[in-house]
């Protein structure tokens, strides 16, 4: 009877990870490339922002939010900062199919089995997490970003950074 | 001469038989039945219960290997490369998944033990109880005679 308790509280507990808080240490994983024959982590950009950006080719915010990503990355790249997008949950072609066809530039990983996202607790596709230059979370967006958001929240938090060093 | 022949056509026959059984239709993959054996795992329900876009995108791959003549193992091999092993609804017989299998069995062979030593416990108390013993003469009058002032 103990043992099945035992293996019910770890069901529960291994179903819902502690929420994710401002300020501690990003969870990372090793995960192939989107496009397949290497792989990389967050881990790989310490010393730069990561704006760590789970989504799949199925979800339709993911769509809407992407050039606006692509914009922001493209201007912002310079300044020890980059988009790491986790095509999560989703078929690797059906991700490539999606990163040609918005022209997203940015590296891509792929998670199909979603396992970084839930340990980032994840609700739905797609969120977003700034992890900074140390590793730590910066900011969590459940949803789609905005250029507006990522403009007045992302980016001053980004240039803060860069004005200190 | 008749029994050359016939060793010749013996093996004829062994060189055909083959190629006639690999010519046989083979049972056609079945969406519904894969269907029935893998996740939705964004919707975490079976893939025939799921109606979302993701559930959608998987039936869609499922199709595509059937049409290309995929085995249902190769189709969930797939499934699995693409979405890790939560996609098959029956988790595989090993690692911790293996409790999954153990556990049901385990609590029936225990309950079934607890209710063995139960009943035998009981059955063993049961019988040890002292039998009913007959009254004494002076008892049975006294009774009969009370029972008696009480009969209307």
């Amino acid at each position: 009877m103990l043992a099945i308790v035992g293996l019910l509280g770890y069901g529960l507990l291994k179903k819902n990870p502690a929420s994710l808080q401002i300020g501690q240490r990003a969870p990372d994983r090793t995960l192939p490339t989107l496009a397949g024959g290497s792989s990389g982590d967050i881990a790989d950009y310490r010393g730069r922002w990561v704006l760590v950006n789970l989504w799949a080719s199925w979800c339709v915010p993911c769509r809407q939010e992407s050039p606006a990503l692509e914009t922001f990355y493209r201007a912002e790249r310079t300044h020890d900062f980059t988009v790491l997008g986790v095509d999560s949950q989703d078929l690797s072609d059906d991700g490539m199919r999606f990163v040609h066809e918005f022209g997203v530039t940015y590296p891509q990983l792929h998670d199909g089995p979603g396992d970084l996202g839930h340990s980032y607790g994840t609700l739905g596709y797609p969120e977003s997490f700034l992890v900074d230059p140390k590793g730590h979370i910066a900011l969590i967006r459940r949803g789609a970003v905005t250029a507006d958001y990522l403009q007045s929240t992302v980016r001053p938090l980004i240039d803060r950074k860069a004005a200190a060093s | 001469m008749i029994a050359r022949r016939a060793a010749v056509l013996v093996a004829l026959a062994a060189l055909l038989l083959p190629s006639v059984a690999s010519a046989a239709p083979k049972p056609k993959t079945n969406l519904a039945t894969i269907e029935g054996e893998v996740m939705c795992t964004i919707c975490g329900t079976l893939l025939e219960l799921a109606d979302s876009p993701q559930a959608n995108q998987e039936r869609d791959f499922i199709r595509a290997k059937i049409a290309k003549g995929e085995t249902e193992q190769q189709i969930k091999d797939d499934l699995v490369a693409q979405y890790g092993p939560r996609v098959l609804a029956l988790p595989p017989a090993s690692g911790f998944d293996l409790s999954a299998y153990l556990v049901p069995v385990i609590a029936f062979v225990a309950a079934a033990v607890a209710i063995g030593v139960g009943v035998r416990r009981w059955r063993r108390n049961s019988s040890d109880d002292d039998p009913p013993q007959a009254l004494e003469p002076a008892q049975s009058d006294r009774l009969d005679a009370d029972i008696a002032r009480y009969d209307l």
